[in-house]
């Protein structure tokens, strides 16, 4: 009975499989083991043989961008003339996209960085996970925190414990293509200061062929760029609405008339003036970089990409257009943490609070504007007037007085929560405000299941 | 003791097996049955086993699924969408496309070729290139389209037509694999039937439907559960050909996988990305099973 034997074989294998997979079941001896193992072969047994003479090898991750990929190397280059006991490997390697992804994947493995750059908007959720370990008060003492940076960097307090800091923090403002402005008619020497000018020039920029098919657009709202920012800190806060409560326990943004007036206007563009769909050519910033819209909101790191992607752009940078008198914009940083893997090992950690404090500096400030074109962290450098009268830098200079952090639970999921409503009414003709009072709802839920776990 | 050379034979059989045995084991096995054990835990992936909670993750997905506008109820629905509209379109023109290769004399292999070069190119670079066949206002298709005085379609940034603007991709791409399954298939159906049928006045809609379908049942078996669990599993291509791989516009294409992915490397929800993937199982064990209980019939003539 070949049937019967083969069952039994496959039954006891299968049973044996199952105890072979069972035994480790908590897996969280089989994911840390790695760690340990993987730090001592990799930093651990020199020092073990020659103790504390050895060079420490740390490593530094950060996304794939080449402008900061190229300030990051400088900087390494320059710390480490500094510390001939420190080795910084520098991970850059990983694209954006994937970035979150890879460090969830490799740090349980044990091959994640020490020091790490994030979003400031990720802090709560890698802070959660037990990702990101306190900075040490005795290196980064909070007062110096607040005197010495700009006040936006607060948001790297959680709960009042300073995990984060910038080397550099950026605002928004509005690009505009000089060419298209003279094209249409427009003196590109007099873009838009107001909102009602952004409306009337956006809409004297916008062309469309015979077919109703857009040649330039004015104004592309790109909610999947930046423009979900700029309804939350710029709009709200400019039609007399704040976008949440103090505390950041409630979201505002429908707490008032204001609240939807704001976001009609930002609706407005696409659905009543028709000054463009972001999702056309080849979508955000691609439409700006290949000529085909006249104004633009994004950040100062796309200077950057503009230098070295599209360098014959014709084009200028202004503060974002004020409204009812007010000016606002949205600030916010890539920022550096520690991570538990550094923590685990004094002489790595003391390295990695060495590289931090360096990156830091308002030395590495001034070094990363000039590649980055991101503004430098410390106030003192953000009150450079020769940074104020630079021509592209000085209208995010500008903003930095004026801009908000936005503090986020839940980044992409507050991100995706106003493109689907914006999406809602574009694509499928939905009631504004509905899809408004949704998008606060979902977002409040974020809110509600964050402050419960606290 | 002796064993026999048929003995020893079937011992180096079970040796050989045992490799790949090993292999699945450690490879398959293993990470399924961990992420049972997930599924039961809070688990955010940086602190590796969280706490066991029990069925909370899946009580968690009960709740989602029934709130307005869930990403959970568009995600099971979608797929389903997917395999509805994927299986059979791929199936119908999979054997469709056989039966006129079977025809011909000339440049068979060059056909095949053509037909099955979607299959081995990596599903990334296919999405973009259809990205860019799709899009909205330069894209070829649209081009073609007003070149006809037909209006330009959204595509992919449409909630209504993006789901099949995707399915089509994945038919195409997968189109060639299915075209040389149903190609082996068909030749081995002998030709005695055919000449039997045919000296029986049988016409050809007839011999279609009375020989080749019925005979060819093993091999439409086998291909409609291989399509159906990889359209279950759809993810590489709407991860790529939605807005910024978020399943969009409005959800309207997001997948169980995708919602796996997203929640358990955007957000972190390990434990309950892992009672997704349970669930999914499960799904794809009683389709298969049903599939496999309905589906199979023994023809003989």
């Amino acid at each position: 009975m070949p049937s019967k034997r083969i069952t039994l074989l496959l039954s006891l294998l299968t049973v044996v499989a199952v105890l072979l997979a069972a035994c480790p079941a908590p897996a969280a001896p089989a994911g840390e083991a790695p760690a340990q193992t993987g730090a001592q072969t990799g930093a651990e047994q020199p020092a073990a043989e020659a103790p504390s003479e050895g060079p420490i090898e740390i490593e530094y991750w950060q996304y794939n961008f080449a402008a900061r990929v190229d300030a990051m190397n400088q900087l390494i280059e320059l710390f480490e003339a500094e510390n001939p006991d420190i080795k910084v490997i520098h991970n850059a390697d990983i694209p954006y996209d994937d970035f979150r992804d890879k460090i969830a994947a490799s740090v349980p493995a044990g091959v994640g960085p020490d020091v790490v750059t994030l979003f400031y908007g990720w802090q709560v959720a890698w802070i959660d996970a037990g990702y990101l370990v306190p900075l040490p008060e005795d290196a980064f003492p909070p007062s110096m925190v607040a005197e010495e940076f700009s006040p936006m960097v607060q948001a790297s307090f959680v709960d009042g414990t300073l995990f984060t800091l910038p080397t550099a923090v950026r605002t928004l403002a509005l690009f505009y293509n000089k060419d298209l402005m003279e094209q249409a008619g427009l003196d590109p020497e007099n873009p838009p200061k107001t909102l009602a000018e952004l409306e009337e020039q956006a809409v004297q920029c916008t062309k469309m062929d015979a077919n109703g098919n857009y040649e330039i657009m004015g104004f592309p709202v790109s909610m999947g760029g930046q423009a979900h920012h700029w309804f939350r800190e710029v709009l709200l806060r400019q039609f007399g609405q704040q976008p949440y409560s103090d505390d950041y326990r409630k979201v505002l943004w429908n707490a008032s008339d204001a609240g939807y007036a704001a976001w009609h206007e930002l609706l407005k563009f696409q659905t009543e003036l028709k000054t463009g769909d972001a999702t056309l050519f080849d979508g955000d910033p691609n439409f700006f970089l290949n000529g085909r819209a006249c104004f633009h909101i994004d950040g100062s790191f796309r200077l950057g990409t503009i230098a070295s992607q599209a360098p014959d752009l014709n084009f200028g940078v202004i503060e974002l257009p004020e409204y009812n008198g007010v000016k606002s914009t949205f600030g916010s940083y890539w920022t550096h943490g520690i991570t538990k893997k550094a923590a685990a090992d004094p002489r790595r950690m003391e390295a990695a609070v060495k590289f931090l404090q360096f990156i830091t500096s308002p030395e590495a400030g001034s070094l990363w504007v000039k590649i980055v074109g991101e503004l430098p962290a410390q106030l003192s450098a953000a009150n450079d007037p020769e940074l104020l009268a630079d021509p592209k830098l000085g209208a995010f200079a500008a903003g930095l007085p004026y801009a908000h952090a936005t503090f986020f639970v839940d980044e992409s999921k507050d991100r995706q929560a106003l493109i689907d409503a914006y999406d809602a009414v574009v694509l499928t003709g939905a009631d504004p405000d509905q899809e408004l009072d949704f998008a606060v709802q979902t977002v409040q839920e974020l809110l509600d299941e964050f402050w419960a776990s606290r | 003791m002796r064993l026999t050379l048929r003995q020893r034979q079937v011992v180096w059989a079970y040796i050989f097996l045992s490799v790949s045995l090993v292999f699945f084991v450690v490879i398959r096995w293993y990470p399924t049955i961990l992420a049972f054990n997930i599924s039961f835990r809070d688990w955010n992936v940086f602190e590796a086993g969280g706490p066991w909670v029990g069925l909370q993750n899946y009580q968690e997905i009960w709740a989602d699924f029934f709130k307005p506008r869930s990403a959970v109820r568009a995600a099971f629905w979608n797929t389903v969408r997917y395999v509805v509209l994927g299986v059979p379109t791929q199936m119908a023109l999979g054997l469709g496309i056989a039966m006129l290769l079977g025809q011909i004399r000339r440049f068979v292999g060059f056909f095949r070729a053509a037909y099955f070069i979607p299959y081995v190119t990596s599903f990334v670079a296919v999405a973009f290139v259809w990205n860019w066949l799709y899009a909205p206002q330069s894209g070829l298709i649209n081009q073609i389209l007003q070149a006809f005085g037909l209006p330009p379609q959204p595509f992919t940034k449409s909630p209504n037509q993006a789901l099949p603007a995707i399915t089509a991709v994945a038919v195409w791409r997968s189109l060639g694999f299915t075209v040389i399954i149903f190609l082996a298939g068909l030749q081995q159906i002998p030709d005695i039937y055919y000449e039997a049928a045919r000296i029986d006045g049988a016409n050809r809609w007839q011999i279609f439907w009375r020989v080749t379908l019925p005979l060819l049942n093993p091999v439409i078996v086998y291909l409609s559960v291989l399509q159906t669990i990889s359209f279950l599993r759809m993810f590489d291509l709407v991860q790529n050909m939605s807005e910024q791989g978020q399943g969009g516009p409005l959800k309207s294409t997001t997948t169980v996988v995708l919602e796996v992915y997203r929640e358990g490397f955007s957000s972190y929800n390990m434990g309950y990305a892992a009672a997704l993937t349970v669930i999914l199982f499960f799904v794809i064990l009683l389709i298969t099973i049903f599939q496999l209980r309905v589906l199979s019939r023994r023809v003989e003539y």
